[in-house]
């Protein structure tokens, strides 16, 4: 490992001390004079014509200024197709869209006068699940799926609930299967999710009677909010200002376009007045997007040497009521369908279907923890089959150098150490042993673990921008629009520039939090691709700030700019210190003795841009990874096998992140997701009845606890360095959330010799299926 | 119905005039400036809207503002030294205990209370004490060892003082 100054080092987090002093603000803490209130009504069905709408009685009580509703906005949004309307219009989709919304001077009178507004609905068929959805005389959600605007990448089905198929072929299924001594097929589920950010989201909108709107937003994606929120209002991007504080968490949920428009709808109609909508809890269970529902069918033929051959895999994605955003979700997860293996001969067909259900979205891990959850538990049944041990029938099969992955990508060296991140789990779990005797016969101990791999799931033109600014007394300020929620970007992205400037941390600021008017171009904080890309752009924002530099001390010190280095202080002439330029003497221009200055101002730009291409619309094949992280993890657990507890003795999580900024915050980033993973295994589900979500609150939606914690938690970082990463980085956002659950799944398995094929892996699930096994 | 009342927050005596419906989280954060208490459910089920409240934690959320009349009320801000920060809160910052940072004035409102009817928690009982207070963001472990790390310096500065 290289020798760093300001990486692979716990610098303490730039934010810290605002967020333990409760001097950041959140959305929620803004409040300007004047401002307005506002509510939203939401359907109560979930699928029904809307008749009428009658505002008068609410328009007429007092304090209230302005009522909206799809007969004055008719506008709709989406960041990959463009199918959500900001209020029902013609129907209701799902049971908590947006009808009609309210602004008044109180957030009393806003409740009370959405009560007075009068919906008459007439009820439609109902598309509760995946299957009503397919059906060959199903109701069709969207009957104008085939007018919407969406990008070219994405396959919507004319006639049917289909937004997007995404197919991958690779080598000769046919023949795999022929070819194959034995073949396995299974089918596996999962449940919608939700992100539960503890932050509620919020926007807070003006729109002046100059038809300049300005946003703050609890918000991933300043720059793609600008740009979403323009395409739906029909305004120019300069006369959209977004600006964004502090977000109490996102994890997918706040990326994209989410509930602004509310506000700005409002904002439309009492121009000049700010209005502020804060979500409740149960408005984020309803009125945000939600993780897809999933249903897969995996079928793989092994030869005998227990080498995979073939393998067809079908995902079916329950999109909720409108895809917008999700419909990457299934292109993200159909390229990686297969997970991290190297198999030749693949078929994967990818959906996802509209229904009457809460919106998918974008979410942590995007796709891969929906898709590892189906294929690592299948990798866990073959190999207990095959009586071959799991962890050696993974290290047999996984992407390895010289490999080629689903898509076709060839895997180097630098593309990461999976076998690496086998090993080191297998070794904490102390693998290979059984598991300690528990005292109590009823007691069942296992082990399982499972691999995963993800890349950011983006489209080929996701561009990044950086600044750093030098300061008179050379300090930095370094610009940048990737945003703080909570994964230490800030922190990392900092000590990123320091390293590339050879200066202590201590002499930089970040000015990390974005404002679309004064801040470079970010595409969106998602797809854990800000360290990396944003850290790229930085690197080339502090090499232009040192050509700058060059230019003007090669004229003072009468040398080619080629002859000359900076280190933190000084601009020097190689191999001759003596020669040089203290760094404040010429960052705001160089003054030589007579007065007469040269030069200016320092300010260095640099933009990255990830080399990716489309996708083969028939095959899938392409190059649409920037780069991959590779991991491993593994659970320890006991099953009391007369109630079907489950105890989480042990959890362990490796990858191969490349070198590491910030031990402190990466660790924060594995712990956090892992911890999320254990949630999306055990606990979380969003339940349905009659179509209706059942739990939209913390009473009856459960996420983990303190009190949950596993006895031991493990995270261990493989430091393979990506060539393409700044200083050798790569992306761990998302990650540790993925293999979680079938970790556990196969731990439990191991335990009992029970396969449970549905999530959450809750003790009655447990329960019901050790008797059925009886 | 608004009604003219008087809160005791952070030492200091406010009037303020408040509905008879309000929390004292919505009073403490619109009426008082005082925005380091969040709303995270409004139902007493997150704790991001900690404050002490005669002496321990509770979820002003669930209190109406009428009823914290006479009461001494504590909040992040109140625990805040002019000039550093608690040691506490160091010690979240020290062990990367902040991740999205919405959660931490209710976690470090938990520890404060903890740690002064428990100046040496084992790991269940810090555990068990912060349980109430959700986070997404750190999966707890980091919390923990914070408020362990807390716990030490604290009785450092206490056996400074002896
Ligand atoms: S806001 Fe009070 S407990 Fe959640
Ligand atoms: S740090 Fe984000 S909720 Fe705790």
């Amino acid at each position: 490992m290289k020798n760093f100054i300001n990486l692979g080092r716990d610098v303490n987090r730039l934010d810290g001390y605002d967020k333990v002093s409760g001097n950041a603000k959140y959305i929620a803490d803004y409040e300007f004079p004047g401002m307005l209130y506002a509510k939203v009504l939401r359907s109560p069905h979930p699928h029904a014509e809307i008749i009428s709408i009658n505002t008068s009685a609410a328009e007429k009580m007092e304090g209230v200024i302005a009522v909206t509703h799809s007969g004055k906005c008719s506008h709709k949004m989406g960041l990959y197709l463009v199918d959500r309307p900001v209020f029902a219009t013609g129907k209701v989709r799902f049971k908590g869209e947006p009808v009609a919304a309210v602004a008044a001077l109180t957030e009393d009178i806003a409740a009370a006068a959405i009560k007075k507004i009068k919906v008459k609905y007439k009820m439609l068929p109902l598309v509760d699940n995946i299957e009503d959805a397919l059906d060959k005389n199903a109701t069709l959600v969207h009957p104008d799926l085939m007018k919407y605007s969406y990008l070219p990448i994405y396959y919507p089905k004319k006639g049917t609930n289909i937004f997007n198929h995404f197919p991958l072929r690779k080598g000769d299924i046919k023949k795999g299967f022929k070819q194959s001594y034995k073949i396995y097929e299974n089918e596996f589920t999962l449940p919608q999710i939700q992100h539960v950010p503890m932050e509620p989201h919020g926007a807070i909108a003006k729109w002046d009677r100059n038809d300049k709107l300005t946003v703050y937003s609890s918000v991933q994606s300043p720059f793609t909010l600008r740009n979403l929120l323009r395409l739906a209002f029909g305004l120019s991007h300069k006369d959209v200002r977004v600006i964004a504080p502090y977000v109490g968490g996102g994890f997918g949920g706040k990326a994209g376009i989410n509930m602004e428009p509310l506000a700005v709808a409002l904002a439309k109609e009492a121009k000049g007045k700010w209005i502020k909508l804060i979500f409740s809890r149960e408005e984020v269970f309803l009125g945000t997007t939600v993780r897809q529902a999933m249903r897969a069918r995996v079928k793989t033929g092994i030869a005998k040497n227990g080498r995979i051959i073939a393998e067809e895999i079908e995902m079916i994605f329950d999109g909720g009521a409108y895809a917008e955003y999700g419909t990457n979700v299934v292109r993200a997860a159909g390229y990686t369908c297969i997970g991290p293996y190297d198999i030749k001969n693949v078929k994967g067909d990818t959906y996802g279907v509209y229904t009457n259900h809460l919106v998918g979205g974008a979410f942590r891990g995007f796709g891969h923890g929906e898709l590892h959850w189906a294929v690592e538990s299948q990798m866990d049944i073959i190999a207990n089959d095959l009586k071959m041990d799991p962890a050696e029938f993974r290290r047999l099969n996984v992407l390895k150098p010289g490999s080629i992955n689903s898509m076709g990508e060839k895997i180097t060296k630098h593309t990461g150490d999976m076998v690496a991140c086998i090993d080191a789990v297998a070794k904490d779990l102390k693998w290979g042993k059984p598991s300690k005797k528990p005292a109590k016969p009823y007691i069942k101990r296992g082990k399982g673990l499972a691999v995963l791999e993800k890349a950011p799931a983006m489209p080929a033109n996701a561009t990044s921008c950086a600044r750093v600014k030098f300061n008179e007394d050379a300090t930095v300020i370094v610009q940048f629009s990737g945003m703080e929620i909570g994964q230490g970007c800030i922190t990392a992205l900092t000590q990123i520039a320091a390293e590339r400037l050879k200066m202590d941390v201590s002499k930089l600021h970040a000015a990390g939090l974005p404002d679309t008017d004064f801040s470079p171009y970010e595409w969106q904080t998602v797809a854990s691709r800000i360290t990396w890309a944003v850290g790229n752009a930085i690197i080339n924002a502090v090499d232009d700030a040192h050509e700058k530099i060059k230019k003007v001390a090669s004229k003072v010190l009468k040398v080619k700019a080629s002859q000359l280095d900076i280190d933190g202080e000084k601009v020097f002439v190689i191999g001759n210190k003596g020669k040089s330029i203290a760094l404040p003497l010429i960052i705001m221009g160089y003054q030589y003795p007579d007065g007469h200055t040269i030069g200016g101002p320092v300010e260095g730009v640099g933009t990255f841009t990830p080399h990716l291409t489309n996708l083969d619309a028939k095959t899938g094949q392409g190059h649409a990874a920037a780069e991959w992280t590779f991991g491993c993890e593994g659970a320890e657990i006991e099953v009391d096998t007369r109630t079907g507890e489950l105890k989480i003795l042990n959890l362990v999580g490796a990858f191969d992140l490349g070198t590491v900024i910030n031990p402190s915050t990466a660790r924060g980033q594995i712990i956090g997701g892992m911890i999320q993973g254990l949630g999306s295994a055990v606990l979380e589900e969003l339940k349905y009845k009659d179509g209706k979500i059942a739990n939209p609150s913390f009473v009856d939606y459960k996420i983990p606890t303190a009190a949950d914690l596993p006895d031991k938690i493990k995270h261990i970082f493989i430091q393979t360095p990506d060539d393409g990463g700044p200083f050798g980085a790569r992306a761990i956002g998302e990650h540790p959330m993925i293999s979680i659950p079938p970790a556990i799944a196969n731990a439990i398995y191991d335990a009992t010799g029970v396969r449970i094929k549905a999530l959450p892996l809750t003790d009655e699930k447990i329960l019901s299926s050790l008797k059925e096994k009886k | 119905m608004s009604k003219d009342i008087t809160l005791n927050v952070n030492g200091i005596d406010h009037h303020v005039n408040i509905q008879g419906n309000e929390t004292l989280l919505k009073v403490l954060r619109d009426k008082l400036g005082l925005t380091a208490a969040k709303e995270g459910c409004g139902a007493g089920e997150c704790g991001a809207c900690a404050v002490i409240y005669n002496g321990s934690p509770a979820s002003s959320c669930l209190i109406l503002a009428v009823e914290a009349e006479g009461v001494e009320i504590l909040t992040l801000e109140g625990i805040t030294p002019k000039d550093h920060l608690h040691p506490i809160q160091q010690a979240f910052i020290d062990k990367g205990a902040v991740q999205c940072g919405f959660c931490t004035p209710g976690m470090i409102i938990t520890t404060y209370s903890l740690l002064k009817s428990n100046p040496d928690p084992s790991e269940d009982e810090i555990k068990k004490a912060i349980s109430g207070n959700l986070c997404r963001c750190t999966g707890y472990v980091q919390i923990i060892e914070a408020i362990r790390e807390a716990a030490r310096r604290l009785k450092r500065v206490k056996g400074r003082r002896k």
